[in-house]
């Protein structure tokens, strides 16, 4: 029993870590007061001044569009590449898996940097463009990683046998294979996504003048003063996500069988 | 079929060209950046330049704070994992919901809130100072700086974790007490080595960014305290000495290869997965 | 589920992308503007874009050691600049500026004439640049928690205060602030002089609560400091805020700087860039960027239109300069200068 409340109390001082300054910025959302640094009272109207700031609208868009184009593109070139990485031959394979890896594992600031310095030297007009193509870059690697333990658990002879029976090769692909892989690309997509949406250190080194995606205009807000209007949108942000998940949650589909899978999935999609 | 393979393989190279493209180009010029002087003459100077006191102090003191963090992440990870484990299944998933929602408010902004709790006038002084107790001083001290790695990073402890515990047949746990194992010994003869995976890939995805931010110095920080991630940012971005920014990259990179590596040979048993 | 999922996160996308509609298309070109965070009234942006027809592309950075880097790698292209007095110099220098061409700007002549002649020590002629926005460098303190008359830069570096200074996180400022301490010009590049500032800063480190650049703002408002380093500019906006706020120009003499209009050697749309500087100098433009930012207009036209006597009349606003002393303006020190700069701060600031 003291165990049980031991352990309900853990989780509760937890969870006030962990929400502590959600609260704090929900709040500010409401503070009448324009400075971070006094409570005027309660207001709505950063919820109503927030649909005609031009600059944070243009932000959102960016970011919506940036991570919406980037997901799709890192899953298309990434599960392309999976089937491509199968048929490689053991050496050549870990090759190009190390290369996958460098991304994930390497410093953010670093990746920034030199894609930077990558885009100076070639030319490119620093823009939506190029914080697109760093997006992609560091995306594809988290779609290979959840498509390819898909693809090995893959049984080969399903395909061929499509093949023997009269399928044509693309055929086969859409009908015996895509499916089986599917919550491998769905899970990268979404963790693409994820990533896309959060990042601010890549898109610092290779954003472009005038455009901004959210993370990189609070950057520079935070230094001033963030505009409470930022409050009000996180606090849409936030809150229609949870409820979405919550909607989603409590479908009572399936929901017994909630396995390890579905777990590890998320864990990717916070990774 | 052999034909058939070719094209298959040949299906990759627009990742392959990609990556060519935008991962090995790009650290190819890192490297020759790193590697040679303004005026393009080859050079160690800026890798060299590592020791010198102020670019010391920040790696080690990035170091640091970095493993402090990743520490405090597996103390206060390890228990909730199990908890949450033991669990009933139906309510897992919403816990994992928790865990994971937080992220979906941008990172800088939660960091910043963290400013607004922490400061001298601050709210958790407030609450202090009305219930009479002695306030708080740790914004703008690297206390605060470990605090903000462990809030940001405590999810990418808890998930990988509680992945692996969760995952642990209960019956050979039931086994070990049915011989007589008390709770410790189940804990250390079963749960923590089977646990083993999810501690290491924790660790790297805590350690890693810990080690190269430079967002979280810079927010609770106060800017007093420079991190090797802050340096090689100022030096990109006001110094605009990119020479040494790259040279001091390179380093930081070989730090991380080398942690890797460390974390790679206590994981000897299990295959290592990263996520 | 997964399915599910991945439908669930597409509707909130489109969710968030319907309620935020980006109108406005660009009918006469575009002009890609490189200002200071916050150092416009966006009103006169969309007032510009109605009037013209051209889209501003809007950028900011925060300081003129981050915003150098950027115009000189040349990575992005911009046609409308505002740095301060040394970088201008040092833009100067490295070819980075063309002249700007004077008949088009016919408002340029709202500018105060001494303003011109200030800027002549980093623009000789008055070729490259149009000035913005002027003011000083000077210590911002709290009334209620300073009960001592405030008029000289050591006030920073006493032990009473521990905790409760903001100091700028910025090369020159931080040095400055030191060097005229000390009695020196902050455009030395003697090296016993400099080390001395640098150990002096070095000294006071422990003293700081924190380094800041626009925040200083922010926590003097919310009474987290009682002493801070701060430009002119902001002392109006922060007194609105909090009256027991107080701003002086200490006795050993401080900075005074210009930020100007420039246009650099690469932009693409001169023509643009010079109907926005034109615009930016119009009486009733600089009118209403001067209540919004309350950074010292040189704008004369615009300084008589202001109704409130007391802020026209403001000795923050507007300060007799010839009552200070020891009041310099940046010079650019040449790459050596500006390396052994970054290097020492680096020191106090790893310290």
């Amino acid at each position: 029993m003291i165990k049980k409340i031991c352990r309900n109390i853990y989780l509760i001082l937890i969870f006030v870590f962990l929400y502590a300054p959600i609260v704090t910025l929900v709040v500010l959302s409401f503070n009448k007061s324009k400075t971070r640094a006094k409570w005027g009272g309660f207001t709505l109207k950063w919820y109503g001044s927030l649909f005609t700031n031009e600059a944070i609208m243009g932000a959102l868009m960016n970011t919506l569009l940036i991570a919406l184009v980037a997901s799709v593109v890192s899953t298309l070139i990434g599960t392309i590449a999976c089937i491509s990485i199968m048929n490689l031959n053991k050496k050549m394979r870990s090759v190009v898996m190390g290369v996958t890896n460098i991304p994930m594992l390497n410093a953010e600031i670093v990746t920034g940097i030199s894609l930077m310095l990558l885009f100076i030297s070639f030319n490119f007009k620093f823009g939506l463009g190029t914080i697109l193509l760093s997006h992609i870059t560091f995306c594809i690697p988290y779609v290979i990683l959840s498509v390819m333990p898909r693809m090995q658990q893959l049984n080969p002879y399903a395909y061929e046998a499509a093949l023997d029976l009269g399928a044509g090769p693309v055929y086969g692909f859409f009908k015996v294979i895509l499916p089986e892989i599917m919550p491998g690309i769905a899970s990268g997509f979404l963790m693409a996504f994820t990533m896309s949406l959060d990042d601010f250190i890549i898109t610092h080194f290779t954003k472009g003048a005038g455009v901004d995606t959210l993370s990189t205009k609070i950057y520079t807000e935070v230094k001033k003063g963030i505009k409470p209007e930022m409050y009000a949108l996180s606090t849409i942000i936030f809150v229609t996500v949870l409820i979405l998940l919550l909607l989603v949650n409590y479908k009572p589909l399936e929901k017994r069988q909630k396995t390890d899978k579905e777990v590890k999935e998320a864990v990717k999609v916070g990774g | 079929m052999d034909n058939h393979k070719r094209n298959l393989k040949i299906l990759g190279s627009p990742y392959y060209l990609w990556s060519a493209f935008f991962i090995i180009i790009p650290l190819a010029m890192v490297f020759y950046y790193g590697l040679t002087d303004r005026s393009g003459a080859f050079t160690l100077a800026n890798i060299a330049s590592i020791i010198q006191t102020e670019h010391i102090k920040g790696l080690f003191l990035a170091l640091e704070l970095s493993f402090i963090s990743t520490v405090i992440c597996i103390l206060l990870a390890y228990p909730l994992a199990m908890i949450l484990s033991a669990r009933k299944v139906s309510s897992k998933s919403f816990i994992v919901l928790i865990f994971i929602l937080p992220m979906w408010m941008n990172f800088l902004l939660r960091t910043m809130a963290w400013q607004t709790l922490l400061e001298k006038t601050g709210v958790i002084n407030s609450v202090l100072s009305f219930l009479g107790l002695p306030v708080l001083k740790i914004i703008n001290t690297p206390s605060a700086i470990i605090l903000g790695m462990v809030y940001n990073f405590l999810p990418f402890m808890v998930l990988p974790l509680y992945n692996c515990i969760s995952k642990i047949d209960e019956n050979v746990i039931n086994a070990a007490r049915d011989l007589g194992a008390n709770s410790l010994k189940v804990f250390t003869r079963i749960i923590l080595p089977l646990s083993i995976p999810g501690i290491i890939s924790g660790i790297t995805m805590v350690f890693i960014p810990a080690l190269t931010t430079f967002v979280i110095s810079k927010l609770l920080g106060g800017s007093k305290i420079l991190l090797i991630g802050n340096i090689i940012e100022e030096e990109f971005t006001q110094a605009s000495n990119w020479n040494l920014g790259s040279g001091l990259s390179i380093v930081l990179m070989i730090f991380i290869i080398v942690s890797m590596v460390i974390t790679e040979i206590f994981d000897k048993g299990g295959e290592s997965n990263f996520l | 589920m997964k399915k599910n999922h991945v439908i669930v996160m597409l509707l909130a996308v489109m969710v968030l992308a319907l309620t935020s509609c980006k109108g406005g298309s660009a009918k006469n070109g575009e002009v890609v503007v490189y200002n200071w965070g916050e150092y416009i009234d966006p009103e006169t942006i969309t007032m510009f874009e109605n009037e013209t027809g051209i889209k501003v592309v809007y950028d900011e950075f925060e300081t003129n050691e981050t915003m150098y880097p950027k115009v000189e790698a040349g990575a992005t292209v911009y046609d409308v600049i505002c740095p301060s007095d040394y970088t201008i110099q040092k833009m100067i220098d490295n070819d980075l500026l063309q002249e700007i061409n004077f008949d088009n700007i016919p408002n340029a002549k709202n500018i105060g004439a001494q303003y011109y002649e200030k800027s002549t020590e980093f623009d000789p002629g008055n070729k490259y640049s149009i000035p913005y926005c002027w003011g000083t460098v000077g210590i911002l303190y709290n009334k209620t928690m300073v009960d001592e008359p405030i008029d000289s830069w050591t006030v920073l570096w006493d032990p009473k205060y521990k905790d409760n200074i903001l100091m700028q996180d910025s090369v020159r400022d931080a040095f400055m602030v030191a060097l005229k301490t000390k009695g020196y010009s902050m455009n030395t590049t003697d090296l016993d002089e400099l080390t001395e500032a640098k150990n002096y800063l070095m000294e006071q480190k422990p003293l700081v609560q924190a380094y800041v650049i626009d925040q200083v703002r922010d926590k003097m408002i919310g009474d987290e400091a009682a002493i801070g380093v701060i430009y002119s500019g902001e002392a109006i906006y922060t007194q609105r805020e909090n009256e027991n706020l107080e701003y002086v120009i200490p006795k050993e003499g401080t900075n005074v700087w210009i930020d100007s209009w420039v246009i650099p050697k690469n932009a693409r749309n001169v023509e643009n860039a010079e109907k926005f500087i034109d615009f930016m100098c119009r009486e009733d433009i600089a009118l209403l960027n001067f209540e919004y930012i309350t950074y010292s207009t040189p704008n004369d036209a615009a300084r008589d239109l202001i109704e409130d006597e007391d802020i026209r009349n403001s000795k923050i606003a507007f300060p007799d300069l010839s009552q200070y002393q020891n009041l310099e303006t940046y010079k650019y020190l040449g790459q050596e200068g500006d390396e052994l700069y970054n290097e020492l701060w680096k020191e106090v600031k790893s310290d």
